[in-house]
């Protein structure tokens, strides 16, 4: 079996809203498994549903594969969290915060570990630093070790990188697709769609539902939908132009346009043509593939979220 | 037509420099953007700019008054709108509108008629007594945008705008700016989200107080980015991203997802016989796989900007 997760039938109401509608999906093993959506979507929700921290109206969540190997009752040490708000202590070192959370744990030679995830984290040179003093991706690092330590075989991350710079951003994911090698499962939050594209597989959620499912290329193969990404000059004047004479729709970048088509859309040197006609200089056009915004927006525009 | 002018603009804080001179234009009708990681130096800069904070040397001209000599008339001139910064929830919209109004010194029927253009733009006609709390944040965010430039200032800045929102309420709210910046006011967007960044028409970069890349996004992708980024979809990316991480040609190699970006040491263009060399080698080290596909892929912001401050480190 190469499920590590189920998630069956889940829904719960904070008095009279949805905040989840009846949600299902399977988590594969050792990939990266995102859940994607706005603010508001039903993402924390669900995962503290997950990792046993609030309990469902109805629904479950089943770890049998996980469970089948260490035993009923022994999943609390098999999955671990990274909640949205820092939860570590601020006036511990980055060694000690993560001696705490191993005796919690009851690890007992965790200092090679310990070691070994300094230095995957880039955070060696900071190890006796309170954590309070540390940057914020720094924190987040920490953060990541801290649940890394007692060796969990599933980890629950909660928009680790909301608020991160582009640069710690990237570090980041580069520590995540190094724990893959580890088997470890990982199911990931975000709200930032170009993060989505980063995913084995994703779970797109709008208002408490599931909207769509799939790896990124099955989602956007499924919708047939085109985009042509033109770079001109005036670009503003070009988007007049476009609005009004071509059957797409058309968004507006600081110096691109990309028209989104559904279904047919016309050959690349008649917009040229046309927009040259008006005097529009266009030094680069050619047909992309669409981003997961452009089909996280189709999606709620033809009112499937 | 400059609607700011920074000239040599310096701030310190004891020994430590925030802003370490820096100067540059932004044009009236402008969407510009400006960029740089968290202490960069931007919030610093923002603040002296808006007429909050005195600069230590140099100044700065915005809607041609001197941040240094006659901040006061530079804070009239302006809006400020960021995603921390909030309407009050416990008010209607009708009376955030009117708080804000009066804070500008707005009244009788320009209050009114500016009130009514807030609420058209924000989507809310004839919901003005609805409670702001209530509203989602896609509406309380262009609300916040119509409050913030009620007085039609010149020129708008907008701190971090759009984190965190869906991407609908995104799209409508750029929508928005591309409008009023149709109309000619300047629209000065701060941010470290660089997809945001690819809204704008031009965009500044700075790094530890220091003006570091400036241009359009084509231009700076065009300028930066000094080699050719490959896109490889196959099964076992780990297996084959291990394999090409020794190849004379790989600069970096990364898996994305369900592919890999492999950037190499030089830039090729897209038909050329050494581009070819390189696919082939590849194709041989993914082996067997049937549908491995490899592509040339376009940088995005993101890349240019650790191109940039990778080389800096």
């Amino acid at each position: 079996m190469d499920t590590a997760v189920s998630v069956k039938n889940i829904v719960k109401k904070f008095g009279e809203v949805n905040a989840l509608d009846d949600i299902s999906f399977n988590i594969k093993k050792n990939k990266i498994f995102g859940l994607v959506g706005p603010d508001g979507a039903g993402k924390t929700t669900l995962i503290r549903i997950m990792c046993g921290l609030l309990k469902a109206d109805s629904g479950e969540v089943d770890f049998t594969e996980i469970e089948s190997t260490k035993g009923k009752g022994k999943i609390k040490n098999e999955i671990g969290y990274l909640s949205q708000k820092f939860s570590l202590y601020t006036d511990l070192t980055v060694d000690e915060n993560i001696e705490f959370i191993a005796d919690i744990h009851g690890v007992k030679n965790y200092q090679t570990r310990r070691d070994e995830l300094l230095q995957f984290t880039r955070l060696k040179d900071f190890r006796h630093f309170q954590a309070g003093k540390l940057s914020g991706g720094m924190k987040q690092k920490l953060a990541l070790a801290c649940t890394l330590i007692y060796r969990p075989k599933v980890i629950f991350l909660d928009e680790p990188t909301t608020g991160v710079d582009p640069v710690s951003r990237r570090e980041f994911w580069i520590i995540l697709s190094g724990l893959l090698k580890e088997n470890i499962t990982i199911l990931i939050s975000t709200p930032y769609m170009d993060e989505a594209e980063r995913f084995n597989y994703i779970v797109m959620m709008n208002n408490g539902k599931l909207i769509s499912e799939g790896t990124p290329s099955e989602i956007k193969a499924a919708m047939n939908m085109t985009v042509m990404e033109i770079v001109c000059i005036p670009v503003r004047d070009a988007y007049k132009i476009l609005k009004k004479n071509v059957n797409s729709d058309v968004q507006m970048f600081g110096d691109r346009l990309n028209l989104i088509f559904k279904g047919d859309f016309p050959e690349v040197n008649q917009v040229r043509e046309m927009l040259e006609n008006n005097k529009i200089i266009v030094s680069d056009i050619r047909m992309k593939i669409p981003s997961l915004e452009n089909v996280f927006i189709e999606l709620m525009e033809s009112g499937n979220a | 037509m400059k609607s700011i002018e920074v000239k040599n603009l310096t701030k310190k804080f004891g020994d430590f420099i925030s802003v370490n001179d820096i100067s540059f234009d932004v044009y009236k009708g402008e969407i510009f953007g400006f960029l740089g990681a968290n202490g960069a130096g931007k919030s610093t800069t923002i603040k002296m700019l808006c007429g909050i904070l005195e600069p230590t040397s140099g100044d700065a001209l915005v809607s041609g008054f001197s941040i240094d000599k006659d901040p006061e008339s530079v804070k009239k001139n302006i809006g400020y709108m960021s995603q921390k910064f909030s309407l009050y929830g416990d008010l209607t919209v009708n009376e955030n509108l009117n708080f804000f109004g009066g804070i500008y010194g707005l009244e009788g029927s320009i209050l009114e008629k500016r009130k009514d253009w807030a609420l058209k733009i924000s989507g809310l006609e004839n919901k003005g007594n609805i409670l702001t709390s209530t509203l989602s944040v896609g509406f309380k965010q262009r609300l916040a945008l119509g409050a913030a430039v009620m007085h039609e200032p010149k020129i708008v800045f907008l701190d971090e705008p759009t984190g965190g929102v869906d991407p609908v309420s995104r799209r409508k709210f750029w929508d928005l700016i591309h409008e009023i910046s149709d109309k000619g006011m300047t629209v000065f967007v701060t941010t470290h989200y660089l997809d945001e960044a690819e809204f704008c028409n031009r965009i500044i970069l700075i790094n530890a107080g220091k003006l570091i890349a400036s241009g359009s996004p084509a231009e700076l992708k065009e300028e930066f980015i000094e080699s050719t980024v490959l896109e490889i979809v196959c099964d076992d990316t780990i297996a084959v991203t291990e394999l090409l991480s020794d190849e004379d040609y790989s600069q970096n190699v990364s898996v994305f997802g369900n592919s890999i970006h492999l950037i190499l040491k030089k830039k090729y263009s897209e038909n050329s016989e050494e581009l070819d060399v390189i696919k082939r080698s590849i194709s041989e080290k993914t082996g067997r796989q049937d549908n491995v596909k490899i592509n040339i892929i376009l940088p995005s912001l993101e890349d240019v900007f650790l191109n940039l401050l990778e080389k800096r480190e």
